[in-house]
């Protein structure tokens, strides 16, 4: 292992709404050494290009965007000095002994941990995981990606557009697209209902006259350098296409909103073995891990509808880590060797 | 006449059934809390939403600033919204919470920042 070694009592890898209230709840427990790992430039994570409402109702019984909730963490992170936050901070190893080497600008560090809590987030499903055949060209995005591109960057993916999936991004993003003057062609769902919330189906997609056919997939993906059309086809009970059902849309852009999964790499490599079909640390608690003293909440435990629920599951998992390094306070920390390798990635 | 709606006031998003007479309505039901029925009695006599977008910047830390309208705006101004929300640009630092447009296009609601943007510093 190169470069030094720092050690820490309580760290946090996201920034986003799990770790912030990860890191609020273990200082209320009393922990009063606490590093939160951000890799962006900011705090709040995904929050920050969800500039829609719809956060906070159950927790601050308001009604909030993506950016407005963040706000309010971010603003007791900021006033509470037994937190340290490093942003622009990306971890790219773990060790099974709870070992985290990270990046910052222009430097490599090792951090020894003596609790750990992953509130790493989670990642969209792509094209690829649903296998949709035909070509490979420019224009297909997953959903949250074409939301960072407008919310963020401030570009416009595409002009015409059919949404595969029904997730919430997605039709958050038709609403997006369509009042930045997009065409939505239409929102395809596999399933017989929205696999999104009922009122993003209403506010986003029924609102604009978008039209959504439920029980049809998108059976090939045409178009040379961009994309030009899909191929639509109506699918029985057993998600069988239906001989004559196929119909064509013309398209420049196809977003994919077809789930989330937890994004656990660094656990994993750590040793963690994961759940195959949800990427869920398997344990014998929630939040928990076969790693003593390594934990992990939010989406990178298990993919919530909505982000007060992230803040519910990692306040729980917040005070976890406070009750673990209260009972390991009387053992004697030992320092981990210097020589020691994290794993090597499979 | 008799509409089924869905509220869209939080998650559970209630199915609605509304009995109304012109834009008078006269009996929801299906509702789990009280929104449900002032919902259904807006979305009926003027149908309402907030509008959240980005607007462009120039010189601070973010690209784009998000923002939203302080209050619901009529449905049907929505993307009359947008055309005046595309003109804007931002400049100077804002806080969360600052009001950018006032009484945008004479609606009643104020175009409000939602995040802090500070003046944009050089980066290593």
């Amino acid at each position: 292992m190169t470069g030094p070694m720092i050690e820490r009592e309580l760290v946090i890898v996201g920034g986003g709404p799990a770790g912030m209230a990860a890191a609020l709840a273990a200082h209320g427990q009393g922990v009063r050494d606490i590093l939160l790992i951000e890799r962006d430039q900011f705090l709040g994570g995904i929050l920050n290009q969800c500039v829609h409402t719809g956060f906070g109702l159950t927790y601050f019984k308001e009604v909030l965007t993506g950016p407005e909730y963040a706000d309010r963490f971010v603003t007791k992170i900021n006033s509470t000095p037994a937190i340290e936050t490093s942003l622009r901070t990306f971890a790219v190893a773990l060790s099974r002994t709870k070992v985290l080497t990270v990046i910052k600008p222009g430097r490599l560090q090792n951090i020894a941990a003596r609790a750990l809590i992953m509130a790493t987030g989670c990642r969209e499903k792509t094209r690829e995981m649903i296998h949709i055949p035909g070509t490979r060209p420019a224009g297909i995005f997953p959903a949250g990606l074409a939301q960072k591109l407008i919310n963020v960057e401030g570009l416009l993916p595409g002009n015409e557009v059919v949404i595969v999936g029904s997730g919430d991004i997605g039709l958050i993003m038709a609403r997006r697209f369509t009042l930045e003057g997009a065409k939505v062609r239409a929102v395809i769902e596999i399933e017989s209902a929205s696999r999104g919330l009922v009122r993003n189906l209403t506010q986003c997609v029924y609102d604009f006259d978008i039209p959504v056919y439920f029980n049809h997939m998108i059976s090939r993906i045409h178009g040379k350098d961009r994309v030009e059309k899909v191929e639509v086809v109506k699918v029985d009970g057993q998600r069988r296409p239906i001989p004559g059902s196929k119909f064509e849309l013309s398209c420049d852009t196809l977003l994919v909103s077809v789930g989330l999964i937890p994004e656990n790499e660094l656990i994993e490599m750590a040793g963690v073995r994961l759940d195959e079909k949800t990427n869920s640390p398997v344990s014998e608690a929630p939040n928990t891990t076969a790693i003593p003293g390594l934990f992990v909440c939010g989406n990178a435990y298990k993919v919530y509808d909505v982000a007060d629920s992230v803040t519910a599951d990692s306040q729980l998992c917040g005070r976890l880590a406070a009750e673990y390094l209260l009972k390991i306070q009387g053992d004697s920390f030992r320092p981990l060797s210097p020589l020691e390798k994290p794993c090597k990635r499979r | 006449m008799q509409k089924t709606i869905t509220c869209i006031e939080c998650p559970a998003g209630c199915t609605l059934a509304v009995d109304y007479e012109g834009c008078i309505v006269q009996r929801v039901s299906g509702e789990k809390c009280p929104k449900g029925a002032e919902y259904a009695k807006n979305e009926i006599q003027n149908p309402q939403r907030i509008l959240t977008t980005a607007v462009l910047c120039d010189g601070l830390e973010v690209k784009m600033l998000a923002v939203r309208t302080d209050k619901p705006i009529p449905k049907q101004k929505l993307f009359e919204a947008m055309e005046a929300v595309r003109t804007i640009r931002v400049n100077a630092p804002v806080k969360a919470g600052e009001t950018i447009v006032k009484d945008l296009l004479g609606l009643g609601a104020d175009l409000v920042a939602t995040r802090t943007a500070a003046r944009q510093e050089k980066q290593i």
